[in-house]
């Protein structure tokens, strides 16, 4: 792939929910070894930005395009969007009763080796593999035999999801307020484990509402959205100027 | 259908053609045991009178006291009415429709599987089963019954050297009367209920099990039944007995083949355990469930009790129901020996229009008996799923111990959950406990497995299989194995 190419090209993106319009015509570009961090009010369409490029069925997109590595997805299913290097670490991971993490994560592991053709892992091989991400979020392997996200507090959830995106070694991450519910001492193990996971070929995506997650993990670029689009582009400064001033402030400019 | 809508979102949404492929062969996957056998049938006219039951035993060369038991029973069903109280709909059955009676015609008696009629064998090997080595290596004796009447027993011969009796219950008449004539109907009593006084009335055939005293059974004994004529109701006989200190381990798995018309299905099983004996009884039944409309399909009513009524003896039913159009079934246990234990598990999958009103009742006669019952729910498309439970702690059961849980899983808006136990306790040193949980596959999980890369039939089969798995690790292992793929299998349906 040329390096001119975006690893992700969102076209002028319109999505509705159950025909109400939430993005209108979003553009976004983003290339390998960036950062981009969204910011944005409540109801802005951030999550459903979200959503939307993972192929959440309950969307529908009405224009525009989503191109991943030169390729349209739009009418690619949510799981082939995963094997193709799409991410999405979910505000509110949702709990999976009778399935083992371990179980879920080999499966999706295994799942990925399969569309790539290479050979699947028995569970011992993926003991060793799973064993060097955890360290890497510093995570506790007890949480392997627990059911996924059972009684997980909040952060144990965040947690879990960096650890699925370390696994799968995704090209695009988008991360949806992976920094809310997080103590101090989390946040700071959570954003070092983003850190290591980024790359000069990968590109990371954050939605955030606090200055705080941009302090460990830096964005290269800062993206306000607002009423289902990107209304304005900075660098890491402006996330600085925002939490002083709020969301207010850029109407008055606008 | 949930899922369904699930599916159709996502199409309109992206029309992707693949997955309007996948699904439409997901939906229209047929059954896989729907074939007829092509056989010369020796059959009886349609219709129930004591002429017809005079006939059967005759066919059958019985004793007298078969016939008496027979014409006894048959005189208490003229009498009785079909059942109301489950929360089951179906049409009235015409039990003079019926055929009670067909054999597929057998010049000579057999002496080994080459005198088998070769059609039969082939329907069999679709089947997938095996009566010749494969079976002796995977340690299993079968014994077949085909239609109404076993055509082959396997095994027979390394099973007597322990002195164990395993063979069809028509033949048990005719060489063990006085085993049968103690045992038959002791513990399902002849007017038990409307379907155990037909079946008494009329069954043709079923499995007979005599383990003796002190004989821990080697293999795990098998039935395969299979419904082949296309009216003729099956109406099998079971009777299990294990003498003192003896053991048994029983599997009966069911498949049937493909018809519009409903079938009747009206079975008995009697389990008798003495003292220090054990009996575990394991089913899958997956009989011909009706086609996604509702159409067709088992009517499966069957009257299923193990009596423990030996000290520290212990029975227990593991079953996973997910055939039929109509499943009403109750495995149950009388605890009457001191320190005896009874024992359920049971998974019961519904979709499209299945009804399933099924559970246990556990009776707590003796002192110190324990009772344990598992059940698991899953209801998807339009189907309804019930369960229905008694626990009843007699006064003179001191010291007595249950203990329940009952969860159900929906799948998709439209299925219906329902549970109604029922714990009656008569004395005040018995210890109860009950467990019920309800829940839901929601759309959100789904995602979540998608946007792993997990697909979505992988999503649901790991789901089913977690929720399941408290009974699944009950079941013999060849058995555990089977179960996960048929459910699997059996909702791939409702996905689609």
């Amino acid at each position: 792939m040329s390096p001119n190419i975006p690893l992700l090209d969102i076209q002028d993106l319109t999505a509705s929910i159950n025909d109400i319009k939430i993005l209108k015509k979003l553009n976004l570009q983003v290339y390998k070894g960036e950062i981009h961090a969204i910011m944005g009010p409540n109801g802005s369409g951030k999550s459903t930005f979200s959503k939307v490029l993972a192929g959440h069925p309950a969307y529908n997109v009405l224009s525009g395009d989503i191109i991943l590595k030169g390729q349209s997805i739009l009418e690619v299913e949510p799981e082939d969007r995963s094997h193709l290097g799409l991410f999405l670490a979910f505000q509110y991971p949702i709990e999976i009763p009778g399935v083992s993490n371990e179980d879920f994560l080999r499966i999706a592991y295994n799942s990925k080796m399969k569309f790539e053709n290479k050979t699947e892992v028995d569970p011992i091989e993926f003991f060793t593999i799973i064993h060097e991400k955890l360290e890497i979020i510093d995570m506790d392997p007890i949480f392997l035999s627990r059911n996924v996200n059972e009684g997980f507090s909040g952060g144990e959830k965040k947690r879990n999801e960096i650890l699925q995106l370390a696994l799968l070694d995704s090209d695009v991450a988008i991360l949806d307020e992976t920094d809310s519910g997080l103590d101090i001492d989390a946040l700071k193990i959570i954003s070092t484990g983003i850190n290591k996971l980024m790359t000069e070929n990968k590109a990371i995506i954050l939605i955030t509402h606090y200055q705080r997650l941009l302090d460990y993990v830096k964005p290269d670029y800062i993206h306000v959205m607002q009423n289902g689009k990107i209304v304005k582009t900075g660098a890491a400064e402006l996330a600085q100027e925002l939490e002083l001033k709020g969301y207010e402030w850029l109407n008055s400019t606008n | 259908m949930y899922v369904f809508n699930y599916f159709i979102k996502f199409m309109a949404n992206q029309s992707n053609k693949n997955i309007n492929n996948t699904l439409t062969k997901l939906v229209n996957q047929p059954y896989k045991y729907g074939f007829s056998t092509k056989i010369d049938i020796d059959t009886i006219e349609k219709g129930l009178n004591e002429n017809v039951i005079k006939l059967i035993s005759e066919k059958k060369n019985e004793p007298v006291f078969m016939l008496n038991f027979r014409l006894k029973a048959y005189r208490k069903w003229k009498n009785m009415r079909t059942p109301t109280w489950a929360h089951l709909k179906f049409p009235t059955i015409d039990y003079d429709d019926i055929r009670y009676y067909s054999a597929p015609k057998m010049k000579k008696k057999l002496n080994s599987l080459d005198e088998v009629d070769p059609e039969l064998l082939k329907t069999f090997g679709k089947l997938g089963i095996s009566l010749t080595e494969q079976k002796r290596l995977t340690n299993v004796a079968v014994d077949v019954v085909f239609d109404s009447v076993s055509v082959a027993t396997t095994f027979q011969e390394e099973l007597k050297k322990y002195g164990i009796i395993f063979c069809s219950i028509s033949e048990a008449i005719q060489e063990h009367p006085k085993l049968v004539e103690k045992f038959l109907g002791s513990v399902v009593p002849i007017g038990d209920n409307y379907f155990s006084a037909l079946n008494s009335a009329v069954f043709t055939d079923g499995s007979f099990c005599y383990i003796p005293k002190g004989v821990h059974c080697p293999l795990d004994l098998s039935t395969y039944f299979r419904i082949n004529d296309q009216k003729s109701g099956q109406f099998e006989r079971t009777l299990i007995i294990a003498e003192e200190n003896s053991q048994v381990s029983y599997l009966e798995g069911c498949t049937a083949p493909q018809y519009d018309d409903n079938q009747l299905h009206a079975a008995i099983v009697e389990l008798i355990a003495l003292d220090n004996a054990s009996i575990k009884y394991s089913t899958v039944q997956n009989w011909y469930a009706g086609n996604t409309k509702g159409k067709g399909g088992i009517f499966n009513f069957v009257t299923k009790r193990g009596l423990c009524i030996g000290q520290n003896s212990k029975i227990s039913w593991t079953q996973v129901e997910t055939g039929s159009s109509i499943t009403w079934k109750y495995p149950s246990c009388t605890l009457i020996g001191e320190n005896s234990q009874g024992e359920f598990y049971s998974v019961a999958l519904t979709n499209n229009y299945q009804q399933a009103d099924t559970g246990s009742k556990m009776i707590h006669i003796g002192k110190n008996t324990k009772s344990r019952i598992v059940s698991k729910g899953i209801s998807a498309g339009n189907s309804k799923n019930s369960y229905r439970g008694l626990v009843n702690v007699l006064y003179q059961a001191v010291g007595s111990r249950n203990y329940s849980q009952c969860d159900s899983l929906l799948i998709g808006n439209n299925s219906n959950a329902n549970t109604y136990p029922i714990i009656s306790v008569q004395n005040s040193t018995t210890k109860i406990e009950h467990e019920a949980s309800i829940s839901k596959i929601g759309e959100e999980q789904i995602f979540y497995f998608l946007q792993r890369g997990i697909s979505i039939e992988k999503a649901i089969e790991l789901m089913i299989s977690g929720f399941c798995r408290d009974v699944f690790t009950e079941l013999p292992l060849e058995f555990a194995a089977e179960a996960d793929k048929l459910l699997s299998l059996k909702l791939e349906g409702s996905v689609g």
